[in-house]
């Protein structure tokens, strides 16, 4: 096993650039997910990664051994497609078997490895089988045991729960996790469903247009986006733009937010604001001023959303409409059209350069 | 398709007759009909033109066991229909990947013509003009010739080569067209999946997509095997004094001795033969596909 190192890698079709001078490197034994908008270079940088296409420019390095321009066969991958790609005239064994014979392996080991692997995604007992008998949370297990049973370096995954429905999705999410704890292998995983980027990986990378926007831990890049991109592509975001304070921004209408969290800005800069909606308190009249909720703005709820467990109140201010959500505690529900205040924490404030 | 099925059976046949009736009746006249006809002529012993005496006989069947020339020829055509059906899976098969798996747009369009253009010419215009190319003294003769600073003499006009040719050029595009058919059907991501587990370009074609488009090459084998095993056209045109096949001679028995009965009969042996190899191979080209 081993980590990988991309390097200053760019590929261009044509006029597009793909991939613009992206740099990455994913730790030993660590879950990645790479996530971005549909064309927003992940799956191509995947791809580079796989071999399956070779960059214009850049390294990429697999336990420190530059690959860039060797070809998928020969870097020890794993690969688990979006439609799973299982060979439809193979039995489920014969598809996982495959990376083991092509090898040329004794066919005793083949029997034994691929047991084990079929055990490890649990379908042990399904080896028989073709490919189409299977559902679809089968089919991607088997996809699974096939791409980790060569003991590959490292594991790619292309959007590999995209086709699931949400219950199983969330099941095979767990899987995934535990079978990559398991095995301890470094995984790379393509997604544009933030919250699985969130919910599995130990570190996110988020891509658009090709460039790498913020790499890092999902909770850092939750709680300090350093783009306003950053900011509500990975989860809601409440964003103000104004001018930079020192200590937070200036709206044109001349109120001030706080902000004691993400970049240092000087005064006078154009800077904004992203408050998360969960971070916002809502009430009817003014509440004590403390610190906990520095920021205050005056405005009206226009709708609301019922949703369970919580409910999302949209609030127009000003022209602008801001997102708040809270927690069903059994307390008052406020009507559409009813005046409120909204306050927040400086703390939940993250400044965001322009 | 299975789904459909089931769907088919579950409301009943009745629906369908209409959709299925004017297929049918047309099959019933043009083939069931001048077949059956050719079944009874194989039995008689003579033809019942002009107030000919004639009667019912096994002679015509009996006569292709009595005499050696008949199943000697029939092997000569089974073997070209082998061998034809072999040049134009080595032929058309690459064809067929590079037109399903490589070209894309227009180029693939340009090309795809370019393989089905023997269709659109006349058969017989296609085998004299390959009779131009193979003679002595023709363009392939005087323009390697030309080329070569040694004097060769290429003259396969009349000869076995000449009708390989002539049938691989006319049949070929069966096979591009049925291969690229299960090529297309092919998923690329099977192909990057046997690659992203350490298989060779070789072994991923070996193992992955010749297994998955063998249902083409056997379609595209039938077509051609059965056709050219009865050819009588090329044998006659560019085999010259070679070129008698089994095809010819049930030819002749039609057009030029006018011994229909015979011709008749050396079909159905053709027929049952033709039935009994693909039955045969039927068990080994399921397991295959």
């Amino acid at each position: 096993m081993a980590g990988v190192q991309v390097a200053n890698v760019s590929r261009s079709f044509g006029a597009h650039k793909a991939l613009d001078d992206v740099s990455i490197d994913f730790a030993d034994g660590g879950f990645y997910a790479l996530l971005g908008p549909s064309g927003s270079g992940k799956t191509t940088l995947l791809r580079q990664i796989a071999g399956f296409d070779f960059p214009d420019a850049g390294r990429i390095a697999i336990g420190g051994e530059s690959v860039e321009r060797v070809p998928v066969e020969k870097r020890r991958i794993g690969m688990v497609f979006q439609n799973y790609a299982l060979f439809p005239n193979m039995s489920v064994a014969d598809n996982v078997a495959f990376g083991l014979s092509v090898r040329g392996e004794p066919k005793a080991t083949i029997a034994t490895e691929v047991q084990r692997a079929l055990d490890l995604v649990q379908l042990g007992k399904l080896g028989g089988r073709k490919p189409h008998q299977l559902s679809g949370g089968q089919r991607q297990r088997v996809a699974l045991a096939r791409a980790i049973v060569t003991k590959p370096r490292v594991l790619l995954l292309d959007e590999p729960l995209g086709a699931l429905d949400k219950a199983l999705r969330v099941d095979m999410q767990i899987e995934l996790k535990r079978i990559q704890r398991e095995i301890g292998i470094t995984t790379i995983f393509v997604t544009h469903d933030q919250e699985e980027a969130l919910t599995m990986s130990d570190r996110i990378g988020i891509l658009r247009d090709g460039r790498l926007v913020q790499e890092g831990p999902p909770e850092e890049i939750y709680d300090r986006p350093q783009s306003e991109f950053a900011a509500t592509f990975l989860g809601d975001a409440n964003i103000f733009r104004g001018d930079a304070t020192g200590s937070g921004i200036r709206l044109p209408d001349g109120t001030t937010i706080a902000a004691s969290t993400g970049a240092s800005v000087p005064a006078g800069a154009k800077a904004s604001c992203a408050v998360r909606p969960e971070r916002i308190r809502i009430s009817t009249g003014a509440a004590k001023p403390d610190a906990g909720n520095a920021n205050t703005l005056k405005g009206q709820v226009s709708r609301r959303i019922f949703a369970g467990n919580n409910s999302t109140y949209f609030v127009d201010r000003d022209g602008q409409t801001l997102k708040v959500i809270v927690q069903n505690t059994g307390a008052e529900r406020l009507a559409e059209g009813q005046p409120v205040v909204l306050s927040w924490s400086p703390d939940s404030t993250v400044l965001i350069a322009a | 398709m299975a789904d459909l099925l089931a769907i088919g059976s579950r409301r009943g046949l009745r629906p369908a007759l209409p959709l299925l009736l004017p297929a049918y009746l047309w099959l019933t006249v043009a083939i069931f009909l001048p077949l059956s006809a050719m079944v009874f002529f194989s039995f008689m012993t003579d033809l019942p033109l002009a107030g000919k005496e004639w009667s019912f006989t096994l002679g015509n069947y009996a006569a292709f066991f009595s005499q050696s020339l008949y199943s000697t020829l029939l092997f000569a055509s089974l073997r070209l229909g082998l061998e034809v059906t072999l040049w134009c899976i080595v032929i058309g098969y690459p064809a067929a990947y590079v037109l399903a798996k490589v070209l894309k747009g227009r180029s693939r369009e340009a090309i795809f013509l370019l393989v089905i253009l023997p269709f659109w010419s006349n058969g017989l215009v296609r085998i004299f003009s390959w009779a131009m190319v193979l003679r002595e003294g023709g363009i392939l003769d005087t323009a390697l010739n030309a080329v070569l600073p040694f004097k060769i003499n290429i003259d396969l006009m009349y000869s076995y080569p000449a009708v390989i040719i002539g049938l691989v050029h006319s049949y070929v595009p069966y096979m591009v067209l049925t291969c690229y058919l299960t090529l297309q059907a092919i998923d690329d991501s099977l192909i990057e999946a046997g690659r992203s587990l350490g298989a060779s370009r070789r072994q991923v074609l070996w193992r992955v997509i010749i297994p998955l488009s063998m249902p083409g090459l056997i379609a595209g084998s039938a077509l051609i095997f059965v056709p050219v095993v009865g050819s009588f056209m090329e044998p006659r045109i560019l085999g010259g004094r070679t070129g008698t096949f089994y095809g010819t001679v049930i030819e002749d028995q039609f057009v030029a001795v006018f011994n229909w009965p015979l011709g008749a009969a050396l079909s159905f042996i053709l027929l049952a033969v033709v039935l009994i190899i693909l039955a045969l191979a039927a068990p080994v080209l399921r397991r295959a596909a």
